[in-house]
């Protein structure tokens, strides 16, 4: 059987390719202007809605900005709503999914109610509605989808814990007389945490679709802002005059999912997670 | 316990989760801004109006007779009326709730009609190049956006090629059906993604039991041993599936309501957050959970007809 290091260094291809497509957008992300051929928010009024040409590879839109520099800065903020419409609940998913795991007991049953709750109502709904409640806008999305989406990182945490609590190792462990606090992070955690970072892929390519949704609508990113879903809203009473304009930052929006799928479905299985 | 006892266990089960939701809802309705009393009287009511009106509804009253009450209304189905259309919320809701539920049961169908014959294919050819091109097309369609998928459509089908109205609902159950298909298009390609990946996976897991080896030397048809053995075991599965997603299609339904004009309740969800129209939220995201809760329920009850192995 091949050791560990040697699977690791012969990546799958699409794994490969995924982490590509993923550093790719993530340098346009860091570095627009490095990437970027225009200033996105430059007027040319000497190229007004121009079709894809050599000069304007995805064209321009009414104000004559360029549509592939557009895209290529709105790459900023939806990677950070990757980052950070997820990292809090994986975060705070994580813990609590490891605490109730491990304990058991009341707070166990608190949360498989607490479960059983969040999935009855429609994520995207439920969203929504806390949305209304703050008023529209990133930072008030990233507070909504972090109120629920918590739930379902420890929920999956939990149950690798429960399993794991059984091994042998963990017994040994606790008969050392280790903490629980080393047992839970330094023995549990290095191995439940496989399938939570398969999930986290899958779940960030959720958040930049539910995103630029939201953005979509009115209710996420806010003009002038640029957002891939906001891009696409821009262009859509143009869209028989000038198909460009939002026909582009769709291919954004589409590239940057089959990445994250690329590597989640290439880390699952380099990781051997069951899905 | 006997099969009788599970169901009856499993219908008794939705009476908590419907109080759960109740409790969610009056909290999140009591966070919402703005005080339902000054959003009835205006801004230039009494002092003396505003407490007689609050005491009318009862919002003077303890939290807890305020939730009872609450739920007491919910059970009648009374929210209270419209800001925004000044009529009752539910008849608001009645309207366009079967609208909704027509788009998302035709894109439940559709969804499956796409997905389960080339999940077969899929799976049948796995590691060959039909099953690569599949998983690639699918792969695509799961991470489009809906509003964007939408779009295009729209703008391809209905307003350049005029095969389909480019928006509304129609009158008379066809043109109800003609209207709703390209939303329904639309709201189905990444769902059936998600059968097709989930289908294809059950699929080969079905072809590698012994009882596929067993009709394969008995010498039965492929078609049949495919369509009759394997598809049957690992439809349990997509049953479930198509059930626990009812909830990320009415989510989805919100958005292609809003992309395609259809007078849903998803297009009065986002009418009623730019409105303000507190009561039609709160009543909407109530009436969708309850949907959803009974979605599971039937899930539930149909994977128990369909497996009779699950109840013990």
């Amino acid at each position: 059987m091949a050791r560990p290091e040697d699977r690791a260094l012969r990546l799958p291809s699409p794994l490969l390719a995924g982490i590509v497509i993923l550093l790719f957008l993530l340098s346009c992300a860091v570095a627009p202007g490095l990437v970027a051929p225009y200033d996105p928010l430059a007027f040319d009024y000497g190229a007004l809605q121009q079709p894809p040409s050599g000069l304007h590879p995805f064209g321009t839109d009414q104000f004559g900005r360029d549509m592939l520099s557009r895209t290529i800065a709105a790459a900023t903020i939806d990677l950070q709503i990757a980052l950070f419409a997820t990292i809090v609940p994986l975060v705070v998913g994580t813990l609590i999914g490891l605490l109730v795991g491990y304990y058991g007991g009341w707070p166990d049953i608190v949360f498989g109610r607490l479960v059983d709750l969040v999935v009855t109502f429609p994520f995207l709904v439920l969203v929504i509605a806390i949305v209304a409640v703050l008023g529209p806008g990133l930072g008030n999305m990233y507070i909504a989808i972090s109120v629920i989406g918590w739930v379902f990182y420890a929920r999956l945490i939990r149950g690798e814990v429960l399993v794991l609590r059984g091994h042998d190792y963990v017994s040994a462990a606790r008969v050392l007389g280790y903490s629980d606090g080393r047992i839970l992070l330094r023995h549990i955690l290095p191995n439940a945490a496989r399938p939570v970072l398969v999930y986290w892929m899958t779940d960030m390519s959720l958040a930049i679709l539910l995103g630029s949704s939201l953005g979509y609508l009115g209710l996420g990113a806010q003009p002038p802002a640029a957002e891939w879903g906001v891009l696409i809203a821009d262009g859509k009473n143009l869209f028989t005059q000038a198909w460009w304009i939002s026909v582009f930052p769709g291919f954004a929006i589409v590239l940057c999912g089959v990445g994250f799928s690329l590597v989640g479905d290439g880390l699952a299985d380099l990781l051997d997670v069951k899905r | 316990m006997s099969r009788a006892g599970t169901i009856a266990a499993r219908v008794a089960q939705i009476v908590p989760t419907f109080l759960l939701i109740g409790v969610v809802v009056f909290v999140l309705a009591r966070l919402l801004p703005g005080d339902p009393v000054s959003a009835l009287l205006g801004d230039r009511a009494t002092d003396e109006a505003v407490d007689r009106l609050r005491a009318q509804i009862g919002l003077d009253a303890p939290l807890w007779t305020q939730f009872v009450l609450f739920i007491e209304n919910a059970v009648r189905g009374d929210f209270g009326n419209s800001i925004a259309y000044r009529v009752p919320v539910m008849r608001l809701i009645g309207e366009r709730l079967p609208v909704t539920l027509m788009l998302t049961g035709l894109a439940t169908l559709l969804a499956l009609l796409m997905a389960v014959p080339l999940a077969l294919v899929s799976a049948t050819s796995a590691g060959r190049w039909p099953d690569y091109l599949i998983r690639a097309v699918f792969q695509v369609g799961l991470s489009s956006p809906i509003f964007y998928v939408g779009l295009i459509m729209l703008t391809v089908f209905a307003a350049e090629l005029r095969w389909f109205p480019v928006g509304g609902y129609g009158t008379g159950i066809l043109d109800h059906v003609y209207h709703l298909i390209l939303p329904a298009a639309a709201l189905a390609l990444s769902f059936s993604a998600v059968i097709m990946r989930n289908l294809r996976a059950a699929l080969l897991d079905v072809l590698q039991a012994e009882f596929v080896d067993f009709a394969i030397a008995k010498g039965l048809r492929r078609r049949v041993i495919l369509l009759r053995h394997v598809l049957r075991n690992a439809g349990i599965s997509t049953v479930a599936l198509v059930g626990l997603h009812v909830g990320s299609l009415l989510g989805g339904a919100v958005i292609t309501e809003s992309v395609f004009a259809v007078p849903g309740v998803g297009r009065l969800m986002i009418d009623s957050i730019f409105a303000r129209d507190y009561p039609v939220i709160q009543a909407l995201t109530l009436v969708l959970a309850v949907l959803v809760s009974l979605a599971f329920l039937v899930t539930d009850l149909l994977q128990l007809w369909l497996d009779p192995r699950i109840a013990r």
